[in-house]
């Protein structure tokens, strides 16, 4: 009997109507209505948490809406809230509704490489110094690890540049050329998340080193689409900013 | 406890232990978990589970247990607790502690959850009173004789929550200080309080206001009647200043303190 029962409120909380509940309870429709409103409000609260860039362009209203759709398409099925907005960006861009904002899908997910960044595992970051000590054939044949937390978003809109003037504290939003692609990279250094958008030849480093390739494949890859490609700002960047894992 | 994290980190935060909610800290790591060790490594730490389900008729979530014991074990917490309550069902988490029928088929399938958990922990846990805004028509059993029976039966003690006693009570009908009474002293290991607001007439649980005078009552009461507990203010939505609390906080500690007096006295 308990089962049957859990499974009728289940359906009464997350849908509109009472009435699976009515060989249980005799409670006023309020009464349910306040675990109804719960159980729906508090999963949009999460979701607005996780995604305030892409509730901002949006606006409030419309997010509401959107997550309480999601929430109810794609409940959650871990306790830990934290992991709950996986699905999201894919659930945004399935939208007819926001189809004048082609590039929000993209911006969902990086604000979800930004969650998954933050709570990602601990790791030291791989040290400068180590690849001093190697020859340059040992540099040559090397395979760099990508760090737990970070992540690569590549789109073809400034989804960067959309982020940051989109920020709560930006009050003067300047108007952006949507025709540039940029690929966002999000690291974690010492607890803080920071977010930057790679050069093009700065992007094939790492989506190459990302598919285990070698340093050396790594560096072609870049000079490929950058012919003006620098190794080694590159490779400072990569290294004070932690992307890689020792 | 994030919203406290400049706080607790400040070395005039006096108070004797902190309390937070195991599911916001099963991440891997980052900052929020580093926090979490910076605060245990200076303050005794309770953990309270806010979604192990111990009412779910399907059993306990293994991959969930499992997370948690790892927490614990980490932390090696002062104390665990959960909830007589439930969220899951079919695998799908409901984000609220969800109420129960008070039967003999329930009180078999929570014993066996808490069996279950304890065994998992390797320790006993608290299990707290909710509070409710319906009850079942199929409830046999007052929320104090479900509760009593579960301790006898698994071992566990009880996180007694009064604004929770009082919000039910006022909710569903009975009387608090009978509830109070009712329940087995010697299985209450820690007291939460709180404050509650009141919607057309319903008192709903928010730990966003200061404790209601009634509540008060109940815990000065309480305590007089079987001793001083580990005593936790919860206000979580709608955060004060510190001092506010912390006021809340050292209200508690007379009437602790005050209970002792007495005790002392008979004695």
């Amino acid at each position: 009997m308990l089962h049957d029962l859990q499974l009728r409120f289940a359906a009464t909380l997350r849908g509109a109507d009472n009435a699976p509940l009515a060989d249980y309870i005799d409670a006023p429709a309020g009464r349910i209505a306040i675990y109804r409103n719960t159980v729906q409000g508090s999963l949009v609260e999460t979701l607005r948490a996780a995604f305030p860039v892409v509730e901002r362009i949006v606006g409030a209203t419309f997010f509401a809406s959107r997550a309480r759709d999601f929430a109810a398409a794609a409940p959650p099925r871990r306790p830990h809230l934290s992991t709950y907005g996986d699905g999201f960006a894919d659930f945004l861009a399935t939208l007819t509704t926001t189809s004048s904002l082609p590039y929000l899908a993209d911006v969902a997910r990086l604000e979800w490489a930004l969650n998954e960044s933050y709570f990602a595992a601990d790791a030291p970051a791989l040290d400068p110094a180590t690849l001093q000590t190697l020859s340059d054939d040992h540099l040559a044949g090397l395979r760099l690890a990508m760090h737990p937390a970070t992540r690569m978003i590549s789109s073809s809109f400034p989804i960067v540049r959309i982020w940051q003037v989109n920020q709560l504290d930006v009050t003067d939003v300047p108007a952006i050329d949507m025709s540039i692609a940029e690929t966002a990279l999000v690291t974690r250094r010492d607890g803080h998340i920071a977010v930057r958008a790679l050069a093009s030849g700065d992007g094939a480093v790492v989506a190459a080193l990302g598919a285990d390739q070698v340093l050396d494949d790594a560096i072609a890859a870049a000079f490929a689409v950058d012919a003006a490609f620098d190794v080694q700002a590159c490779l400072h960047a990569h290294l004070a900013g932690g992307t890689f894992r020792a | 406890m994030p919203a406290f994290a400049a706080e607790a980190d400040d070395a005039r935060l006096t108070t004797p232990w902190l309390e937070i909610h195991s599911e916001n800290y099963l991440c891997d790591g980052g900052p929020r978990l580093a926090m979490l060790d910076a605060i245990a490594a200076r303050y005794p730490i309770s953990c309270h589970g806010v979604g192990l389900s111990l009412g779910s008729a399907e059993g306990l979530d293994p991959a969930h247990l499992h997370r948690l014991a790892a927490l614990y074990a980490r932390l090696r917490p002062g104390l665990v607790s959960e909830h007589l309550a439930w969220s899951v069902v079919d695998g799908i988490y409901l984000n609220d502690l969800l109420p129960l029928p008070y039967t003999a088929e329930s009180l078999d399938i929570v014993a066996r959850n808490v069996d279950a958990a304890q065994d998992a922990f390797g320790r006993k846990i608290l299990v707290e009173n909710p509070s409710a805004y319906l009850r079942f028509s199929a409830s046999h059993m007052s929320e104090p004789e479900f509760l009593n029976a579960l301790c006898a039966r698994t071992g566990c003690g009880l996180l007694l929550d009064v604004n929770n006693v009082h919000v039910t009570c006022a909710n569903v009908g009975g009387d608090a200080r009978a509830y109070l009474e009712a329940i087995d002293a010697a299985a209450v290991g820690e007291i939460h309080l709180a404050g509650h607001t009141v919607e057309d007439g319903v008192l709903i649980d928010t730990h966003s206001r200061p404790i209601a005078p009634e509540v008060w009552d109940l815990y000065s009461d309480l305590v007089a009647r079987i001793g001083a507990r580990p005593t936790l203010i919860e206000w979580d939505r709608d955060v004060p200043d510190r001092a506010v609390l912390l006021a809340e906080a050292a209200a508690a500690q007379r009437i602790m303190d005050s209970a002792q007096l007495k005790v002392a006295h008979v004695a």
